[in-house]
């Protein structure tokens, strides 16, 4: 049987939690922040403070930190054409 | 002509030597080409809740007061239970990997087994959720909601189609999980092969992440 490749980073079951307090913390943020009246701006606190949790979630839980740079690669292709689906979608949506 | 007859027999020997070795059971594993696989399948799935939420997005401008009124009617302790239920299923799905990749099956079993709690609770606290609005007659295609105005019929149209689809993903990765734990038990997923738990584990965070966005967008507008 061909040998397993052993180069791989082995996090701290510290780190997972760490971040796992930093989430739940997050998590209550968002809560708190929505029962104070922001008006127009609520919706960009709520979707940043997620976009910051999404962020631990990708690079940590799913190691995406420490993975090869190809993974980084397909992650931002992705990413881009996700949002630029999004930011076209929304000149349509806007200006209509 | 002896020759010829030597070289028939050494390309006999050869072909009979390629059928016995691509017979034998296939021992070749390729952990990142089986990981790259995963993150393919992944982003088919980030476009399928991409394309909702970019529903969601153009319908919220055009029916921002409805889905502020709408919006209450949602249980935002329930919500935030759910929220921390998933992130904490999330850690110990990424702590069973790390106590295998340690060769700590025990723990990894242990904690693998709170993951598919935490999605049970999950999918009882969606139950006790859903029952209590359709109670209310919020249901798909019930009377009373259709009697709201527009934008609120859409809200919740969003609402049970984008949950709906994500609790189908929990359901999906709770049963995946339990493979895992048969596969943990039977020693097909070890120390030095444990790509099973991996992306299984990736799969978990996703569906952790999708719900990272439905909380703020359907729990919490004011």
């Amino acid at each position: 049987m061909e040998k397993v490749e052993h180069k791989e980073h082995l996090i701290n079951y510290g780190t997972y939690v760490l971040i796992w307090l930093s989430l739940i913390s997050l998590t209550v943020l968002t809560v708190a922040v929505a029962g104070v009246d922001l008006k127009k701006i609520a919706l960009f606190v709520a979707l940043f403070i997620a976009a910051i949790k999404s962020t631990l979630v990708i690079l940590y839980f799913m190691h995406i930190k420490f993975d090869d740079a190809i993974f980084k690669v397909f992650f931002f292709v992705a990413l881009a054409t996700l949002a630029s689906i999004f930011i076209l979608t929304s000149f349509d949506v806007f200006f209509r | 002509m002896e020759n010829i007859e030597n070289n028939i027999i050494e390309k006999k020997e050869l072909h009979t030597e390629i059928v016995a070795h691509l017979a034998e059971p296939h021992q070749h594993k390729d952990a990142i080409a089986s990981k790259m696989g995963m993150w393919l399948f992944l982003f088919t799935e980030l476009l399928l809740f991409g394309g909702l939420f970019l529903l969601y997005m153009a319908y919220r401008l055009q029916y921002s007061q409805d889905f502020v009124i709408a919006a209450q009617d949602l249980n935002i302790v329930l919500g935030t239970t759910n929220t921390i239920f998933l992130l904490t299923s999330s850690l110990t799905m990424a702590l069973s990997i790390a106590a295998i990749q340690r060769g700590k099956k025990v723990l990894s079993i242990t904690l693998l087994v709170s993951t598919i709690g935490f999605a049970l609770a999950f999918m009882v606290v969606k139950y006790f959720e859903w029952t209590a609005k359709f109670h209310h007659g919020i249901a798909p295609g019930a009377q009373e909601l259709m009697n709201k105005p527009n934008g609120e019929i859409i809200f919740y149209g969003m609402y049970f189609s984008m949950t709906g689809l994500h609790a189908l993903h929990v359901i999906v990765g709770a049963i995946i999980l339990v493979f895992m734990l048969v596969f943990l038990l039977r020693n097909k997923i070890t120390k030095y092969d444990y790509i099973k738990l991996e992306n299984a584990g990736l799969y978990w965070h996703l569906v952790d992440l999708i719900w990272i966005f439905l909380f703020p967008l359907f729990y919490l507008i004011h």
